[in-house]
């Protein structure tokens, strides 16, 4: 689905992303890790086209991305921290994306789904935000696209709706779909991921599953292991 | 002022003096503060289906035809109550408006160009004032010193080029031409009126308005295919 060869990509003097390889075929949810800074948004950016590599090729469905957009109709993005124009409402928003794409939207199920209907009419800058993330959430998931990336889905939500997101995230799984996740929340990546990825320096430091980052550190601990991941680069 | 002047083509002129400064103003602080402002829109929508050039040239087209409406409407409204279109001044006041758009057209594409190149709000809407204020007041200044400074030289030449380079003072121009009152334009005022009152200088001139357009609107294209968001 996603195939990412050498990839490189500088902002001004820092190097963010050094020759990434990324293959990624299977169904099922990947994580990407890494200490803060390490490229993570930066790789999920590239595969959206907002940021444009220096050097190397990004293709999914085996066709290069660069300088298209209409792979994009069989994507959905969350980004990680939800800017919305203010000025709208809630309903506002959701129904300009739905004519945008102009595919058949499940709205009505997911608004139910994350308990947002009381506030729909409220305008954007009125909403908390745990708020602007159920509506980020509902604008994401709304059109079922085969690949789904998520960058940090669970910041500012409280535990029930936490649960709700696990649960309903499971269930895209099952249906078929590709999720990249990101997140900082371990139990949630230990939980739901059957693919890690670490990224490190701009480059994929570790790629396998869970139980192998715990064979290979030798960790009984998700945690811990991904703790000596990162400590034993400073050895 | 209509009442007062009881003379439309006076109306014109004093009109003109206001439009050529407040029209470039006007485009470039609202394009400036338009861009910024729906940063967050843009955010959103890149992640969409849509192509990167039609989001940008979308929101500047926006920006852009909303004032010109303002323009029109503003201007138009009030001299078409005064009884226009039955006047003799009506070319005056047309090519009054035509300029006006233009100037509306390029100041907010020039805006949009420097607040695409930075991302700093601040040093976006200073570097829009700064580009404002050089072109419909310091360009002018260095201009005539230059005029002063050479004098001894022969400089028609020279001025029409300078001219060209600055679409406030192209528009400025027109409209003074087309009012005929080019004998107020000092001793290069002749050279003018035979450059610019010729079918090629007025094609010329129009035509060096819409590269005014469509230069900055490429550089938009152009920058946004590369820009990271």
């Amino acid at each position: 689905m996603v195939s990412i060869k050498n990839l490189h990509k500088k902002f001004g003097s820092q190097k963010v992303l050094d020759g990434l390889e990324l293959e990624i075929k299977e169904k099922g949810i990947i994580a990407i890790l890494g200490p803060n800074g390490s490229g993570k948004t930066t790789l999920i950016k590239s595969i959206l086209g907002m940021v444009i590599p220096d050097k190397g090729t990004n293709k999914i469905d085996g066709k290069d991305i660069k300088n298209r957009w209409d792979y994009r109709q069989q994507l959905d993005y969350l980004p990680q921290i939800a800017n919305f124009p203010g000025n709208l409402k809630v309903i506002e928003l959701i129904t300009m994306i739905k004519d945008l794409r102009g595919l058949p939207a499940r709205d009505k199920e997911l608004i139910d789904f994350f308990k947002i209907e009381h506030f729909l009419d409220k305008k954007l800058t009125k909403l908390s935000g745990g708020m602007k993330q159920k509506v980020n959430l509902v604008l994401c998931f709304m059109f079922d696209s085969p690949l789904i990336i998520l960058d940090e889905p669970t910041s500012g939500l409280d535990p029930v709706s936490l649960l709700r997101l696990r649960k309903f995230i499971q269930q895209e799984k099952e249906n078929g779909k590709t999720i990249l996740i990101t997140s900082h929340i371990m139990d949630f990546v230990e939980d739901v991921a059957d693919r890690i990825i670490f990224l490190l320096e701009g480059k994929i430091y570790f790629d396998g599953t869970v139980n192998e980052l715990k064979e290979s550190t030798q960790e009984p601990d998700f945690e811990h292991a991904i703790a000596k991941l990162l400590t034993k680069e400073d050895v | 002022m209509l009442f007062l002047n009881n003379d439309l083509n006076t109306a014109v002129i004093t009109l003109m003096n206001v439009i050529i400064m407040l029209v470039p103003l006007i485009g470039t602080i609202f394009g400036v503060m338009y861009y910024y402002n729906s940063r967050e829109f843009t955010e959103l929508l890149l992640a969409q289906p849509v192509k990167r050039s039609s989001i940008f040239l979308g929101q500047y087209f926006g920006v852009a035809i909303s004032l010109s409406i303002s323009l029109v409407l503003g201007l138009g409204i009030p001299f078409a109550a005064y009884g226009l279109f039955k006047s003799p001044a009506i070319w005056d006041f047309v090519m009054l408006l035509v300029t006006g758009l233009f100037l509306t057209l390029i100041f907010s594409a020039l805006a949009f160009n420097i607040a695409l190149s930075n991302e700093n709000k601040i040093k976006g809407f200073g570097y829009a004032i700064l580009l404002w204020l050089f072109l419909a007041v310091i360009y002018d200044g260095l201009f005539l010193l230059s005029l002063v400074y050479f004098q001894e030289y022969p400089l028609d030449k020279f001025s029409l080029v300078a001219t060209m380079f600055n679409p406030i003072d192209l528009s400025r121009i027109l409209i003074l031409l087309k009012l005929d009152i080019s004998a107020l334009l000092s001793y290069t005022g002749a050279v003018f009126k035979q450059f610019f009152g010729t079918s090629f200088g007025s094609i010329a001139s129009i035509s060096m308005l819409v590269l005014w357009v469509v230069l900055p609107l490429l550089r938009i294209a152009y920058v946004v295919r590369k820009k990271d968001f």
